[in-house]
């Protein structure tokens, strides 16, 4: 491992050692909270898969209930039909914060309102009645879906970034903090060992001449 | 805050999302569509994109990843499905925890 270039003194090896202590705590506290955001994105990309694997089979669904209904009906109708929304929903977003990870918290709220479908029937099919209700009923699906997926791409993404921290903090930083605090601490014994030496040569010196 | 949601693809079947209240943008092509969805992105929060379409623009999706709005969401288009969204989906899982949980069962 490298050894960070320093000046062996005394004042450098205390400052190395207060790195030391806040690398390992670091490490520990990043370890955990990877560790953590882990153990969620297991839960959550659980629930993702089951919920694409359901919305996919529901839009495949809708999509060809649709395209009977347009091939039933004129263009301009088809149109008519599907521009109003059948299903008034206002869409809340908000935030939530999950491991410190900002994610979107999502949430589809309905208005009633009197008449099921927003245009007359005479013109309509009941086919494109049908997919029209079908929308209504994907729509709150979809939403969860662009929801939680948004959420396991983040997560994704933050959990590489913590991992590559705790790694560069493990393999590189606190293997090279420890070996320059013993370099330093070496190099200071070897420094007091030769100067205990040289007194002791002068001391000597000095008893032979008198 | 309130919220709209948009749908970008390629034919007439995302018509049929705008009974539920989504905005359909009509493209013809990939370079088109990344054009709509940058012009989109400030507005709407949540982007629905073909399957067909989100294939080719994966670069720019990428690019929205790290806020958490707007959220750009692939969706089937009328000629099926090809598999872009549980393909992400494994990407995400390979990124975070390097090994398969999901899909392990279907290849054995």
């Amino acid at each position: 491992m490298a050894r960070i270039n320093v000046n062996p003194t005394r004042m450098e090896l205390n400052k190395l050692k207060g790195r030391l202590k806040t690398a390992t705590r670091g490490h520990k506290l990043l370890k955990d909270k990877t560790d953590e955001m882990v153990r969620r994105f297991t839960v959550i990309i659980r629930e993702n898969k089951a919920l694409r694997d359901e919305v996919e089979k529901d839009v495949a669904n809708l999509l060809s209930q649709f395209s009977v209904a347009r091939s039933l009906m004129s263009k301009s109708d088809v149109a008519l039909a599907f521009s109003m929304p059948s299903v008034s929903v206002q869409l809340e977003c908000d935030k939530a914060n999950i491991m410190s990870v900002k994610v979107p918290s999502l949430q589809l709220v309905e208005n009633r309102s009197e008449s099921k479908f927003p245009y007359g029937f005479a013109s309509v099919t009941s086919e494109a009645d049908y997919s029209v209700e079908l929308v209504g009923k994907v729509l709150f699906k979809l939403v969860k879906l662009a929801e939680i997926e948004k959420i396991t791409a983040m997560l994704a993404d933050e959990i590489e970034k913590g991992k590559r921290r705790v790694n560069a903090l493990e393999h590189v930083m606190i293997p090279n903090l420890q070996e320059t605090i013993k370099y330093i601490s070496m190099k200071l014994e070897e420094n007091d060992r030769s100067s205990r030496t040289r007194l002791m040569k002068v001391k000597s010196m000095m008893e032979n001449k008198v | 805050m309130k919220g709209k949601m948009a749908i970008v693809g390629n034919g007439d079947s995302i018509v049929a999302f705008s009974a539920g209240g989504i905005v359909p943008y009509s493209v013809e092509n990939a370079v088109e569509a990344e054009e709509v969805i940058s012009k989109l992105a400030k507005d709407y929060q949540i982007i629905f994109v073909t399957e067909n379409l989100a294939v080719q623009i994966e670069e720019t999706i990428k690019k929205y990843l790290s806020s958490a709005y707007p959220i750009i969401l692939s969706v089937p288009s009328g000629d099926g499905n090809n598999g872009y969204g549980m393909k992400s989906l494994k990407k995400a899982m390979e990124k975070a925890l390097g090994v398969d949980i999901l899909f392990n069962e279907n290849n054995d």
